[in-house]
């Protein structure tokens, strides 16, 4: 469960984002510039709200009132980035095991391999991010948020920078990690298409503010966004 | 033939020496203070900026100067350096590889800073979410990263610091196998009768040592190059 009530101001856009997630993939879904990133990235820990409160599963991360504020590396947040962020000096197999070491966790070499196939990765562990696709970037990218054992995935636009065909090759994977892990997800797009597939749960975004919850049928008023 | 007298390979040993030490020394500092500029903003950063910039700009022999007053034997930082561990630079090599580094470390500095600041800060966020603490994201990809302009502002700081002259003759003087390094060597040199084949010799050594430093820096950066970004 997650629980997200923060406002924030950036410049003359102010964000004021209230809402909860229970298990599954909650969608932040709304036009372009709505404030979506800037939510996942104060769930993150990358950007500070001016006020509000971000609890995990009854773990606070963030409380203005109490000054609470963990940092990013401690909240244990898996975070798949739009254009997937990986280490260009590092090759895959360093990139996905790198949470790892930064956690300090103990080396599982079945959880390991149940990953890499999962995400059909295993042939490019030695290759160096710069040689990959971008379907395979971003399935590398996936990779390496699961891998640090995360308590909640944030995916932002993970396909985005994709064309159909990529689309096509990544969302079953992503329907797999809800269904077979349960993994619980916050994922932020404005594809309409996409999130009928993927949400379990729709919050819907629009300059700044929450302007629904629910399910698909929040989908259509911003369809007319797509044109 | 080409040989070198013992009193001229002794300039070249003490000018790579001093080069080599004034660089190393210098390079903790100039990746803290090249972070610091590039990364953080704080009060009188300007100005900090400036300060580093000074020995840049300023008459070398200003610097050597200032270098004097304060790090000399009686100077304020220079008697505590002294009393306390032991270290002396006035009229030794030290003192050269003191004020190379100085002259050196604003070159060392910059190139530095660009490289850090051309590093995508979203990568460090990205380290950051995923369990890498401020130490961490610096060690294992800000540093990695900015490989390519350490090797350079190593070369830069290190040709600064073979040729450097005015601050170092200002501060420990010129004292063959103390302080005379290969520029102030030849110097001398052209100062007295015959001396020109020397200086000459000198100066052909000058010309070898700066041209395997930027062939070896060229080949090193083009290495940590591909290491970097993958073939």
């Amino acid at each position: 469960m997650l629980v997200v009530d923060v406002e924030k101001r950036l410049g003359d856009f102010a964000i004021t984002a209230k809402f909860e997630a229970a298990a599954g993939a909650t969608s932040l879904f709304g036009p372009s510039g709505a404030g979506k990133t800037s939510i996942i990235n104060m769930i993150a820990g990358l950007i500070r709200p001016d006020r509000g409160r971000i609890l995990c599963d009854d773990r606070t991360v963030f409380d203005s009132s109490s000054g609470q504020d963990e940092p990013p590396h401690r909240r244990r947040f898996g975070y798949v980035f739009q254009d997937g962020r990986l280490f260009p000096h590092m090759t895959v197999a360093a990139n996905l095991d790198y949470g790892r070491r930064m956690r300090r966790l103990a080396r599982d070499e079945s959880e390991f391999r149940g990953i890499v196939d999962l995400l059909d990765i295993g042939h490019l562990l030695k290759r160096r991010p710069g040689k990959l696709s971008g379907g395979e970037r971003q399935r590398v990218a996936i990779g390496r948020a699961l891998l640090t054992k995360p308590d909640l995935l944030l995916l932002d636009e993970p396909l985005a920078s994709l064309d159909g065909a990529r689309k096509r090759e990544i969302l079953p994977y992503l329907l797999r990690l809800r269904d077979e892990l349960a993994m619980p997800m916050v994922y932020v797009s404005h594809h309409p298409g996409e999130l009928r597939r993927i949400a379990t749960t729709i919050v819907r975004v629009e300059e700044g503010r929450v302007t629904g919850v629910g399910g698909a049928e929040l989908l259509t008023i911003a369809d007319e966004d797509a044109l | 033939m080409f040989s070198l007298t013992p009193d001229e390979w002794t300039a070249v040993h003490l000018s790579l020496r001093i080069a080599i030490v004034a660089t190393l020394v210098a390079l903790p500092f100039g990746v803290a203070m090249a972070w610091l500029l590039a990364r953080k903003e704080f009060w009188g950063k300007t100005l900090l900026d400036g300060i580093v910039h000074l020995p840049l700009v300023l008459p070398p022999v200003v610097t050597g100067y200032l270098l004097l007053i304060w790090f000399g034997r009686r100077g304020p930082i220079g008697s505590f350096l002294a009393e306390t561990f032991g270290i002396v630079f006035s009229f030794r090599w030290t003192g050269a590889a003191l004020a190379c580094g100085v002259m050196g470390f604003p070159l060392l500095v910059r190139a530095i800073r660009l490289s850090i600041e051309a590093i995508d800060r979203k990568l460090e966020d990205a380290a950051s979410t995923l369990g890498a603490n401020r130490a961490f994201v610096f060690l294992t990809v800000t540093l990695p990263l900015s490989v390519p302009g350490i090797i350079a502002g190593m070369v830069l700081c290190f040709a600064k610091a073979l040729g450097e002259f005015g601050a170092t003759i200002t501060f420990v003087s010129n004292i063959p196998g103390e302080t005379q390094t290969i520029s102030a060597a030849i110097y001398t040199y052209t100062q007295i009768p015959n001396g020109d084949a020397a200086a000459g010799r000198l100066v052909i050594v000058a010309i070898v040592i700066s041209l395997v430093a930027l062939v070896a820096s060229e080949w090193l950066a083009r290495y940590a190059g591909t290491r970097l970004h993958g073939e």
